[in-house]
């Protein structure tokens, strides 16, 4: 299959091995990727932020760049809870017939990485090896949003060597929240604090998730405290097999 | 216009929400007894959720009868008005906080110097008390945790439990000295003891009580509170005069519907299958209970939050507090940070459209839109989306002038640049992977970065942009030119 990646603007500038990772799993299963280079962002941030009309013409633009697509994955729940929520709203609110019909006709064709594994390549092993101790952090978005449910806790199963130690209080935000992270920065420090005894608690070598956002903030505080933990986007598992070695957040 | 001063439910003074938690934050003991004490709701509530196999279903219905209720406001008021009229009840009519006190001031004033009350956050919410005080009438809170608000000239911090911020060996101290007790124990029966012996006379020698209302069933024009403690039971059944203030959002239409709402409403709130004490009555009844019953219907801008079909929803909170339990921020700063009686999620939505978008700005953005309040509600009120609607609102509400160059709006708008073409895209991450250099410290990460991005470096490090976007790579394992290819670039900006 022709997978056209929207690989998101911030994976693009700050983690471009999730991409490559992404590129890797789904090229390992015989499929190829399609990366159309006109690409930038999502409009999440401008959208929850209150900047709604400034999210159109980056919805527009999302729409002309992978309207022909077949499938579109994205690796980032994020992103795709803006496009299945949001999306269908802001071309009813814009008043373009065109856009509404092309909005409709897209979504569909949208999935977020894991799920696009697992619910329209209907793979759960895709030949991973990763020998580490390894929590899942399940992004609220990922949660409650995309209801992604055990989908990435199965890829993970199958992964050889990887030992999976469950998260207590596993649907506790946080406490990123995009711009809340920096408009509300102290009760986002006190929300990640609580996150991370649980975090911590499971003394894996590895936390997962499905969100790089979350990844960013919690790692960030992993490092800051010089905690013996990093933190791994889950495509950077799956990728992850015994002839690779997939560069890492930790070894940047 | 009255006489009485009116006092707003928020606080005009009121920091904004970031400033106001920065304090609370530092409160140890406060955070952990708020954790302490949401979490045993939220366990308990989980359980009782847990084994109704209907309870998606029943929140279905909840949410259904809640916006055909508000669909048909009007109808439904006035046939309130003439049932409970009929019943022998008073219906007034309150535009707004000033009026309803008013009226009730009026009313109460024929009383012993005092009224008890039950709890009620609609009279938070137009500061009776204040009002009352300012009259010569004294008013007793009935409610276990209201009356600790009361006696510790306190806040309500939670809508179900206001005294959630503090813990018994704090009750304690309080009761033993305003109530005179210095041998008090702080077991929980040591002090509900206490709290009888102290209102139990109030009981007894007030003629005069006032109470808010859960629900007001327009089918019967009967008013229904539900409650724990049975102190509002006191007070609607023994006292000569009873004087009921609810929002006009209260209303549903059949009696029937109680059994949708008294299931969804105990479950959330306290985790209870049902309350210990429910009170439905209507009118009044020669020699059985008050013979005078007065009942405030309140606006206070409720019409306004209707206009708005984006956020109207709001609206159809019970006022379980299910919400404030689950949420990851309220459990971190309480119901203080919110400058407003209601607190919490609901309180982010509900408190600055009651305040027309004047106040309460910063509310809507003291949410990371986990999405749990949602998840948990009784009613099914999409707060995650009514949070970012109402972040619509606050930016474009911003004074003309002032709103093309506020800070963040300059971000935006930048970024929205950058984001409307490729080449413009990958220019900037070029150019940001030069700026951050000085930032880059011997760790190889960004470990202090100035002005409003210092806020992420307070507690978090960050990984700085590595030497190659993922494009640049996709580009360079494909194509021969260094040139990033910009024919795809799509033809509007």
């Amino acid at each position: 299959m022709r997978i056209s990646l929207f690989i998101t603007c911030y994976n693009d500038t700050l983690f471009p091995e999730i991409g490559i990772a992404v590129v890797r799993v789904l090229e390992r299963l015989g499929h190829t990727i399609d990366f159309p280079y006109a690409q930038t962002c999502c409009g999440q941030m401008h959208y929850n932020t209150g900047y709604q009309p400034e999210a159109l013409p980056l919805v527009r633009r999302f729409v002309e760049v992978f309207r022909d697509s077949e499938v579109v994955c994205v690796p980032s729940s994020s992103c795709v809870t803006m496009m299945r929520e949001h999306y269908e709203k802001i071309a009813l609110a814009s008043g373009d017939r065109s856009l509404q019909s092309e909005v409709a006709a897209l979504l569909p064709r949208v999935y977020e990485f894991t799920e696009m594994l697992v619910h329209r390549l209907g793979v759960e092993d895709v030949g991973a090896v990763y020998p580490h101790r390894v929590t899942y952090h399940s992004s609220c978005h990922s949660l409650r949003n995309l209801h992604l449910g055990d989908v990435p806790i199965r890829l993970l199963r199958n992964v050889r060597g990887l030992e999976l130690i469950p998260m207590e209080a596993g649907d506790l935000c946080c406490g990123f929240g995009g711009t809340f992270s920096i408009k509300n920065s102290a009760v986002s420090g006190a929300m990640l604090e609580e996150k991370l005894q649980y975090i911590k608690k499971t003394q894996a070598e590895v936390c997962t998730a499905c969100d790089n956002s979350c990844l960013m903030h919690i790692g960030g505080a992993l490092h800051r405290q010089r905690a013996n933990m990093r933190t791994e986007h889950i495509a950077t598992i799956l990728a992850s097999d015994s002839d690779s070695r997939v560069p890492s957040n930790g070894a940047r | 216009m009255s006489p009485v001063p009116a006092h707003d439910f928020k606080d005009s003074r009121s920091p904004d929400f970031p400033t106001a938690a920065l304090p609370l934050l530092q409160d140890a003991q406060l955070r952990n007894n708020l954790r302490h004490a949401t979490g045993i709701i939220q366990g308990k509530r989980a359980r009782v959720v847990g084994e109704m196999p209907d309870w998606q279903a029943l929140r279905e219905a909840g949410q259904r009868i809640r916006a055909h209720a508000h669909e048909y406001l009007d109808l439904y008021l006035e046939q309130f008005e003439d049932r409970c009229t009929a019943a022998g009840g008073h219906v007034h009519w309150a535009r707004d906080a000033a009026e309803a006190n008013l009226i009730v001031v009026q009313l109460a004033k024929h009383s012993t110097g005092k009224v008890i009350k039950i709890k009620s956050m609609t009279t938070e919410e137009t500061g009776l008390n204040r009002a009352l005080e300012a009259a010569g009438i004294s008013p007793v809170e009935t409610d276990l945790a209201e009356l600790i608000v009361q006696l510790g000239h306190d806040k309500p911090s939670h809508i179900v439990v206001p005294a959630l911020h503090k813990n018994r060996r704090q009750v304690r101290e309080l009761f033993a000295r305003t109530m005179n007790l210095p041998d008090l124990g702080d077991r929980p029966e040591d002090l509900a003891e206490a709290a009888r012996l102290h209102l139990r006379r109030q009981f007894l020698s007030t003629p005069v009580a006032i109470s808010g209302a859960n629900f007001l069933i327009a089918e019967t024009g009967g008013v229904c509170i539900v409650e724990s403690e049975g102190n509002g039971r006191m007070c609607l059944t023994l006292p000569r005069t009873l004087i009921s203030v609810a929002g006009i959002d209260k209303i549903i239409p059949r009696f029937q519907d109680l059994e949708v709402m008294l299931q969804l409403l105990p479950r959330s709130a306290t985790g209870e299958r049902m309350n210990p004490y429910n009170s439905v009555w209507t009118g009044v009844h020669p020699g059985d209970g008050p013979q005078e019953f007065h009942i405030v219907l309140l606006d206070n801008r409720r019409t306004e939050v209707l206009r708005d079909p984006e956020a109207r929803e709001t609206l159809h909170c019970i006022r379980c507090g299910a919400c404030q339990n689950t949420c990851p921020v309220y459990r971190q700063t309480g119901g203080h940070a919110y400058g407003s009686v209601y607190a919490g999620p609901i309180g982010a939505i509900l408190t600055p459209q009651l305040a027309m978008m004047e106040r309460g700005q910063s509310l809507p953005y003291a949410s990371s839109l986990c999405g749990a309040c949602y998840e948990v509600c009784p009613v099914k009120i999409n707060i995650p989306e009514i949070l970012i609607h109402l972040r619509g609102r606050v930016v474009t509400g911003r004074p003309k002038a002032l709103s093309a160059l506020h800070p963040e709006a300059v971000v935006m708008r930048a970024m929205r640049w950058i984001f409307s073409n490729s080449t413009r895209f990958s220019m900037a991450q070029r150019v940001g992977r030069i700026a951050q250099r000085p930032w880059i410290r011997r760790s190889g990460w960004i470990e202090r970065l100035p002005s409003v991005l210092g806020r992420w470096t307070r507690t978090r490090d960050l990984r700085p942009l590595p030497a190659q976007s993922f494009r640049e790579w996709f580009h360079g394992r494909h194509e021969s030119s260094a040139v990033l290819p910009q024919s795809s670039e799509p033809h509007h900006e």
